[in-house]
């Protein structure tokens, strides 16, 4: 029997019936899963595996495919930081450098203190507005090797409980791929992407 | 943005997002502003009415391949249920227009799904967004949300007692989920691998083993305004060979990168220099991807003055694939340039198809060593020998030796390089160093 609590085994349910077929509800099951234990942990996988019918290696298959599914601990912020095309043109390897330099951690690694994940990724979908910088999936576009610096001077200091992408942008963004015109007032509070049903405004309840 | 271009710029799907910057996203002003008009029409005309008005349209799907919309349409096999999947994967390096569509205009996409879905007798459709695109996916949702509590949603339809749901559902971090059968295998909760062919389209058999249509984001915003001006309205618009206006993601070397709606035709000399404001700091421009990064590069010297057409660019050995344009000025290392575009493909291989897996790879590899100095008299030909397994002649479009077109794009920059900047990869070689470092 699942440990989870009634609340999440609530919202599994909700998200299994938006589909036809059950097997469906695995991706959005496991993002459930992070925002309930923080990655993507053995017992994680098999919960999701006992809700869906699934074997824990079916599951284990979907996770082991896609690298927002994190199989190993990662920090309360994951900073990502793109250096496809676009944003080296821009400048995108020396804002890595920054970061890494900054948090004192070589990109792929998180922190001793579980604060901190620094990766590098592909294409963040932001090119215009390159470089671009990602915290917990909540985007900064336009960003400086020295803007970079004082993001994770911040993240440190401030340890906001919601990060808010319009609040970043403000403080440590630049050029914008587009007007972004209209103001966000939720965000993201742990390393999976903030979106109903999982992982919205308060419902991170990691310890 | 307002420009002035010598050149018409009409706009259809980013009007509402221009006219009424800070509300283009509510329901009320979509409303407000014609909104859910043309799915009302597409509801009192029959399917086959439908697929015959987006075929006489002339819309080209927007995701990539730019296959006619209504023709896809027809191929919907009679099995039921059928389903449709919108797609907003957006992953191709330097394209980001689905996202400001869907930030910015989200009940426009739920009204091309209502529209798309109705035509194809879908009752359940799935809007699938990358993952990384999480605040695009909140409102959406948002928005999906009001439709259902103002009935354009559900089990009623605009009052017609047509149902129809639709789910959003995220991906999480895989490129090649975007191709339409790894995409089908994803939403059904597997590894998001592509799907064997034949057969060539999920219409015949697609998500579930049912008849599935795939159209791209801004493939269904385009379609309530084609219901409500008309056919000879859109076909006005752009070019007489390829109709409608079309997003253009602008990134690089220019001063006012961005996204554009333009209309076919105009010149890459007018995308530049009107449009993208010139190439920063004055600098010349060296060359520039015209599709995305699958697409093969074009150069000022044989390409400027192309008319930014479909057939245009495929009558010169590319495409405009996702409408991904990147520009690199006379500064930019191509090798360093073509490392990073093949890295991504090598990173993104799906690991099904050995050419792919191994190639890409060897690829990203050899040209990391070009970069690093370290490069080999021999590593020139092997760029084009390796390329040549996974495109056979290497041609564009390709021959390719594998299940998707992902690994051989990857051979895109590779040719692009070896035939217009073969000296430059050469001089790394015997300079034992990047020129520009
Ligand atoms: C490797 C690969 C990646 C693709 N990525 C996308 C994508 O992110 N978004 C998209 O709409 N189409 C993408 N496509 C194209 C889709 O397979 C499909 O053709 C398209 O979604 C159909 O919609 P359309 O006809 O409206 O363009 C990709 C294709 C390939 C081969
Ligand atoms: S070409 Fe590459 S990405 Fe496409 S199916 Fe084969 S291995 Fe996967
Ligand atoms: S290349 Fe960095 S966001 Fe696209």
């Amino acid at each position: 029997m699942s440990d989870w609590s009634e609340a999440t085994l609530e919202r599994a349910r909700q998200i299994i019936a938006r589909y036809p077929e059950k097997r469906s509800a695995v991706m959005p099951l496991l993002y459930l899963a992070m925002a309930e234990e923080g990655w993507l942990t053995d017992h994680a996988i098999e919960q999701v595996a006992e809700l869906l019918d699934l074997t824990p290696a079916q599951v284990q298959s979907v996770a082991s495919f896609y690298t927002m599914y994190k199989r190993e601990p990662v920090g309360r912020y994951l900073i990502s930081v793109c250096t496809s095309i676009s944003c080296m043109l821009c400048g995108s390897d020396d804002v890595l450098h920054a970061i890494e330099d900054e948090a004192d951690l070589p990109a792929g690694e998180t922190d001793d203190d579980g604060l901190l994940t620094v990766e590098h990724v592909e294409c963040l979908g932001a090119c215009g507005g390159a470089p671009v910088v990602q915290v917990n999936y909540e985007l900064i576009e336009g960003v400086t090797p020295e803007k970079a610096r004082e993001l994770v001077r911040w993240l440190r200091n401030a340890t906001p409980a919601v990060v808010n992408t319009d609040e970043m942008q403000e403080l440590f963004g630049g050029r914008r791929s587009f007007d972004w015109a209209i103001p966000t007032e939720d965000g993201a509070v742990g390393p999976y992407p903030a979106f109903q049903p999982y992982g919205t405004v308060g419902q991170d309840r990691r310890s | 943005m307002t420009l002035t271009t010598s050149f018409e710029r009409p706009l259809v799907v980013t009007k509402r997002m221009v006219d009424y910057p800070n509300d283009s996203h509510t329901l009320e002003r979509y409303r407000a502003t014609g909104g859910y008009e043309g799915a009302r029409k597409a509801l009192g005309m029959t399917r086959d009415e439908l697929v015959e008005l987006v075929k006489e349209s002339g819309l080209l799907g927007r995701g990539g391949a730019a296959f006619s919309a209504g023709m896809k349409w027809s191929l919907l096999a009679p099995a039921r249920p059928a389903y449709l999947i919108v797609n907003g994967d957006e992953s191709e390096p330097g394209t980001f227009k689905d996202r400001q569509l869907i930030e910015r205009d989200p009940h426009q996409i739920i009204e091309g799904t209502i529209i798309a879905a109705w035509a194809n007798e879908v009752n359940h459709a799935f809007i699938y967004i990358r993952g990384e695109y999480a605040k695009p996916a909140r409102r959406l949702q948002a928005a999906i949300d009001e439709a259902y509590a103002a009935g354009i949603l559900g089990d009623d339809v605009l009052g017609t007692g047509y149902r129809l749901d639709i789910t959003v559902h995220l991906g999480a971090g895989a490129y090649i989920c975007g191709e339409e059968t790894a995409l089908i295998n994803s939403l059904e909760g597997r590894r998001g691998e592509p799907r064997l062919k034949p057969p060539y389209f999920p219409a015949a058999i697609g998500l579930y083993g049912q008849p599935t249509i795939v159209n791209n984001i801004e493939t269904v915003s385009n379609l309530p305004h084609i219901l409500v001006n008309g056919v000879d309205w859109y076909k006005g618009l752009g070019h007489p060979e390829d109709t409608g206006t079309f997003m253009i993601s602008l990134s690089g070397h220019v001063n006012r990168p961005g996204n554009y709606e333009l209309p076919h035709g105009i010149t890459w000399r007018q995308l530049f220099e009107e449009v993208g404001g010139g190439i920063r700091n004055g600098n010349e421009l060296k060359m520039w991807i015209p599709g995305g990064a699958s697409a093969p590069w074009f150069t000022p010297e044989e390409h400027l003055d192309l008319e930014i057409t479909k057939g245009a660019a495929a009558g010169a050995g590319s495409m405009l694939g996702s409408g991904a344009v990147i520009v690199m000025d006379e500064t930019t290392c191509v090798v360093r340039a073509a490392e990073r575009v093949v890295r991504f493909f090598a990173h993104e291989s799906c690991g099904e198809c050995t050419p792919c897996r191994e190639g890409t790879s060897w690829l990203e590899m050899i040209l990391r060593r070009i970069e690093a100095g370290q490069g080999r008299p021999i590593d020139a030909d092997l760029l084009l020998d390796v390329s040549d397994n996974i495109n056979i002649g290497l041609t564009f479009p390709p021959r390719q030796t594998t299940i998707c077109p992902l690994g051989p794009s990857a051979t895109s920059p590779i040719m692009s390089i070896m035939n217009y900047y073969k000296d430059e990869v050469l001089q790394h070689i015997e300079l034992g160093r990047c020129p520009f470092s």
